[in-house]
């Protein structure tokens, strides 16, 4: 049906938020089983939880007094699959396929919680039925996250029952230069990484006179361990359309691109559904809402670019050319996609505008820092407790991200790093812990902000092989277009293979930061200057560990092959054998029950099958 | 061109058209030709250039730009061995290594008998999985050293290439 005007939007949100709101309170009668839809849990089998709760609602013909949803991401990934129950709003995790029957039969037909299925707090190892009282909750704020794990997805109707739609209807009231105003006087800083202030690029494309003008929403999300604008195009792509259309309004921009990676297809998908019901609903097409302004929206898939991420290489790629960078100036404001002034801005960038729109400037500047204003969220990952998806307030600190979020290092290890950035970020160590997350911060300190990949490292990752990971990957992923970064990246990786090799002198460090400042300075585009980044943070914080691998040749986390040995301690051996079976060389021999094997170090390719099969702990690392 | 069937080359010829209102669609025509038939060889790059009216060797460019394209066809099942960064520092290297061993081929190769595809991929977004691997859109979590000698073997079993 379409919504013809700004009266009637108004209305069917009336309508639609409090139909969702019953759906969390009771007032219509139902209880609610809500399940988590995030890659994670559909991993372990999400969907046949729901198939077994469906079935056993059937059986029973509870049909009308119980519903299922399965809504986007909780975020708390490493706890999944989730079902929450309402109105009571108890959470279990952990479930299995298993565990539904008793679920269904204890708490749904008899009202009592199935207590083992509750979040422990590992610290006081109580149990804890409310998400919101887990400590992995509790420091959050969820703005560009809002409506993700709550609504579904694929409903128009719960995206308006869940604040959709309120920031286009106020942005419509309003003139688009205020609009423009409004964003450059909240602060927001583009979420993608670079941290540019928003209003000012809006600023700029406002202020150019042009038939055709465009936005672009920056979709290629290519650092490898972050999945924040997958989670919010998969959880609540309703807000991101709706965050374009405000821009497009703002800067008079009557056309828009979703640039999205092929990798993410759930997203893709949801993005399309999304479009259409707005198209069918009259909410994007020709005079939106009465308003005069129309605006369309179209969807572009990458195909497996990094640098296409680089918002000039974005726009060469939507124009079916190589995502090589363009130079600057003249900047995308000036002269964009198909030479007309065009804004490039990040997923949850855009999916921030709709809450300062609808919630007013005072709400979202109160959180922040001075300079970086609002949340931020961060995909945790790495050796944290707490794997998932996050949204903080600026300015909460490292430590309160790793240990009361992240719940702290897993297996009692020590925790030595925290990389932030991707490929073009850098590590911060303990010191820094206590150090507000905010863009300039995180610069100053020598690292960044970055998209919100945020891997924790413990005491068993080496310094110098992250280093010579994210060289890889940015080697691989250099465009070649420009010199300093098509060579300059090959050779830091080819002096890193050799430190961890144990072939390198000191000499190679100094050529190793010399190459760095080259890159930074003359390549193109943010991949070639930042590229490096992690080696020249991680010679800043671990110079020892890089001179390990030089002068001692040895490599302190025993993780770099060439400067490691595998032994098998003859009293401890059980000579069963298992690990001779399993070595993939024949590097091991020994006669079963007679002899304690050994390993051959000149055929040992150090792949560490042995170790895995070992039932003695017989086979050490040195 | 010879070798390819006629009805292939009306599919890509249909694949073309589908994009006639688009502005600069090459990489959606290519995306498509990719997801049907898995690679995009010379002799369809050729009919893909008579129908757009753009340069083979601007489309050759694009295709070798992007690592979702490919020139060769891959295998029966893709391995696709996650390597971001939260699968990376807890031991991806060591699951791809030992694919990498037991199958003969290395990362972006096919094994001589089309059975399987060694992919390295940036991350699939299942950190709280880690290290993950994903065949044929199937995730297998927290892998293990120990576990791919199985895994290989329960392909094998499942049937050969076509």
């Amino acid at each position: 049906m379409m919504i013809k005007t700004r009266e009637e939007l108004e209305a069917k949100i009336q309508k639609c938020t409090a139909e969702l709101n019953s759906k969390f309170d009771g007032s219509d009668g139902k209880r609610y089983i809500m399940l988590c839809g995030g890659t994670g849990c559909i991993a372990s089998n999400t969907m046949g939880i729901m198939e077994r709760f469906e079935a056993l609602i059937a059986e029973h013909g509870l049909g009308d007094k119980v519903g299922v949803r399965k809504v986007g991401c909780f975020g708390m990934c490493s706890q999944g699959p989730f079902v929450r129950i309402y109105p009571e709003d108890t959470l279990y995790r952990l479930v299995k396929v298993e565990d539904v029957e008793e679920i269904f039969n204890s708490d749904i037909l008899n009202g009592k919680i199935v207590d083992r299925l509750l979040y422990e707090d590992p610290e006081t190892g109580k149990k804890i039925a409310k998400q919101d009282e887990i400590p992995f909750y509790k420091k959050q704020k969820r703005v560009a996250l809002h409506g993700c794990g709550v609504i579904n997805p694929e409903s128009l109707d719960e995206a308006l029952g869940c604040g959709g739609y309120q920031g286009l209807l106020n942005a419509l009231k309003m003139d688009p230069a205020d609009v423009v105003q409004l964003i450059l006087d909240s602060g927001l800083r583009g979420r993608g990484g670079g941290g540019f202030p928003t209003g000012r690029k809006w600023k700029f494309a406002y202020d150019q006179k042009s038939d055709q003008k465009y936005v672009v929403c920056n979709g290629d999300e290519g650092d490898p361990g972050a999945f924040m604008d997958r989670s919010v195009l998969e959880d609540n792509p309703l807000a991101v359309i709706e965050g374009m259309v405000i821009a497009g309004y703002a800067i008079g921009a009557s056309e828009g691109y979703f640039y999205v990676r092929a990798e993410y297809p759930t997203a893709v998908m949801r993005l399309r559904n999304a479009i259409k019901l707005a198209e069918e609903t009259g909410l994007l097409g020709d005079n939106i809402l009465g308003s005069g302004f129309s605006f369309r929206a179209n969807v572009r898939l990458g195909a497996g670019a990094f640098v296409c991420g680089e918002e000039t290489a974005l726009l060469n790629s939507i124009q079916g050319q190589r995502g090589m960078p363009r130079p600057r100036p003249p900047f995308p404001a000036v002269k964009g996609l198909w030479d007309k002034p065009t804004i490039v801005n990040n997923v949850e960038t855009l999916a921030t505008v709709p809450y300062i729109l609808r919630e007013g400037l005072d709400k979202f500047i109160q959180y922040g820092t001075e300079k970086s204003k609002g949340t931020k969220v961060f995909a945790l990952g790495g050796k944290v407790k707490n794997v998932g998806l996050v949204e903080i307030p600026m300015g909460t600190t490292l430590r309160e991200l790793i240990y009361d979020i992240g719940g702290g290092i897993p297996n009692g290890k020590k925790f030595k790093a925290i990389q932030t950035g991707g490929p073009s970020g850098g590590c911060l160590t303990e010191e820094y812990l206590d150090e507000p997350i905010d863009f300039d911060n995180l610069v100053a300190k020598g690292s960044m902000m970055g998209s919100g990949g945020a891997i924790v490292m413990d005491e068993d990752n080496c310094m110098v092989d992250v280093a010579k990971f994210y060289m890889e990957f940015i080697c691989d992923e250099s465009c070649g277009k420009c010199t300093p970064c098509r060579i300059g990246t090959k050779r830091m990786l080819e002096i890193l293979t050799k430190i961890t090799e144990g072939k390198a002198t000191m000499k190679d460090l100094d050529t190793l930061e010399e190459l760095g400042k080259a890159c930074k300075s003359n390549s193109l585009c943010a991949l070639g200057q930042t590229s490096a980044n992690p080696i020249i943070s991680t010679i800043t914080h671990f110079k020892d560990e890089y001179i390990a691998h030089i002068v001692d040749k040895k490599c302190p986390a025993k993780v770099c092959k060439s400067l490691i040995k595998y032994t098998i301690d003859p009293d401890k051996c059980r000579k069963c054998s298992l690990c001779a079976k399993h070595c993939p060389v024949g590097a091991i021999t020994g006669e079963v029950k007679k002899t304690p094997f050994e390993i051959d170090s000149a055929k040992c390719i150090k792949c560490g099958s042995c170790i895995a099969y070992c039932k003695s702990g017989a086979i050490t690392k040195e | 061109m010879a070798h390819l069937q006629e009805s292939a080359v009306r599919k890509i010829s249909e694949i073309c058209d589908r994009y006639k209102n688009e502005r600069t669609p090459l990489i959606m025509i290519l995306s498509d030709i990719q997801n049907e038939y898995g690679y995009i060889p010379l002799e369809v790059q050729e009919i893909v250039s008579a129908k757009t009216g753009i340069s083979v060797a601007e489309i050759y460019g694009v295709v070798t730009f992007y690592s979702f394209f490919s020139l060769k066809p891959n295998g029966k099942y893709v391995i696709g061995c996650c390597l971001g960064t939260a699968c990376y520092v807890k031991g991806a290297q060591q699951i791809i290594d030992k694919f990498s061993e037991m199958l003969g081929i290395k990362p972006g190769e096919t094994t001589d008998d089309g059975m399987f595809t060694i992919d390295a991929l940036r991350c699939i977004g299942a950190c709280a999985s880690a290290p993950a691997v994903t065949i044929n859109g199937k995730i297998y979590a927290h892998m293990s050293v120990d576990r791919v000698a199985g895994i290989i073997d329960e392909y094998r079993k499942l049937g050969g290439a076509e």
